[in-house]
């Protein structure tokens, strides 16, 4: 007993025990691959769930919290709505509140946002020079809400042996785990 | 199969299908309800002037100045399923350049066990009214209303407008100097 026992596990096996569990291993991380880009269709946005990564929509959301995003181009953006964008430079998008709306004729938008806690419009979060956001900024809008659920990705964020540590025992798990 | 980190795992997987399904549950209850409720405003002094935006482009832009007055009970709103409301006030218009504009000119958090009955009386703007462009100087159809996005303990994220509008006239001619 002890913390080799899964290489007692894997010498026992024989080579068809082991190809099979290679075999479902790639089952796994395809399936998961599938999901994500299947509600990448479903729901026309890039990256169809976020967690929120900071405390700027406090106290609607917190960090870790999870949201599920849709991004149908026939649906117009309005104030009020909590919208998901990236700016140019910058890896990590952002979730804030639409504040004011310019539309034209040709539909072309034209629109400022906002973090619910903070105190000014973001203008100073946006690339240099730049005023408004356009429709071509947005990843998403949120349409739902689920508290604590990414928590784990902030975890994994903030402590990269963390992440590490349960990619590295999830894969042992997997591969040794004879069911 | 009957060993500590076993039966750890067990009692794990089943709190958490179990805290999964009441918060599925929990979200069914609620999905359906409207969250309308009607809401009375009306507006007070309404002034316009012409000043360059150093929010913005610097160009010279139409400002609106307004004082309002609003009522609204909002308490049937909160159930089980409801963290917090966030209101806005909204100011929607048509100009020559654009189609439909909107802009937030005030907003409120209401969180659970907050006062839900609102009654201001000659309440200021939270934020400035600027227009893109000059399209406010006797503009006579300014539509103000309030919305409100109902933000769930889990659950979708229902953006609703409040049942009541008012509409602006504005004046004809820009007010000179201060306000």
């Amino acid at each position: 007993m002890g913390a080799l026992d899964f290489l007692d596990d894997v010498r026992r096996m024989n080579k068809r025990q082991l190809y099979y569990q290679v075999l479902n291993f790639g089952m796994i991380v395809s399936s998961a691959l599938m999901i994500w880009k299947g509600l990448m269709v479903v729901t026309g946005s890039e990256s169809p769930i976020v967690v929120v990564l900071s405390g700027s929509m406090e106290p609607a959301f917190h960090r870790g919290d999870l949201l599920l995003l849709t991004n149908y181009k026939e649906e117009p953006i309005r104030v009020g709505e909590i919208v998901v964008f990236k700016i140019e430079g910058r890896d990590i998008p952002i979730v804030h509140r639409v504040l004011k709306v310019h539309e034209k004729v040709d539909g072309k938008i034209k629109f400022l946002t906002k973090g619910d806690n903070n105190s000014v419009d973001d203008r100073g979060l946006y690339a240099k020079g730049q005023l408004w956001l356009e429709k071509k900024d947005v990843v998403g809008r949120a349409k739902a809400y689920l508290p604590y659920a990414g928590i784990v990705t902030i975890l994994m964020n903030d402590y990269p042996k963390f992440k590490y540590a349960i990619l590295a025992f999830l894969g042992i798990f997997v591969l040794t785990h004879r069911e | 199969m009957n060993s500590f980190t076993s039966r750890l795992n067990s009692l794990f997987a089943f709190t958490l299908s179990v805290m999964a399904a009441l918060t599925f549950g929990c979200f069914l209850t609620t999905v359906f309800n409207d969250n309308l409720r009607p809401v009375e405003l009306s507006v007070g002094k309404v002034s316009v002037k012409n000043v360059p935006d150093y929010s913005a482009d610097r160009d010279k832009s139409d400002l609106g100045f307004i004082t309002f007055d609003l009522f609204t009970d909002l308490s049937p709103i909160f159930n089980w399923n409801v963290k917090q409301l966030f209101l806005y006030l909204t100011a929607e218009y048509e100009t020559k350049d654009h189609t439909l504009n909107q802009v937030v000119l005030w907003d409120k958090i209401i969180e659970r066990g907050d006062n839900t009955i609102l009654d201001l009386r000659k309440a200021n703007t939270k934020y400035y009214f600027w227009d893109y462009g000059n399209g406010l100087k006797g503009n006579q159809n300014v539509t103000l209303t309030l919305s409100w996005n109902v933000i769930p303990n889990a659950g979708t994220l229902p953006k609703v407008r409040g049942f009541g509008s008012h509409k602006i006239v504005f004046p004809e001619q820009y007010t000179a100097g201060r306000f």
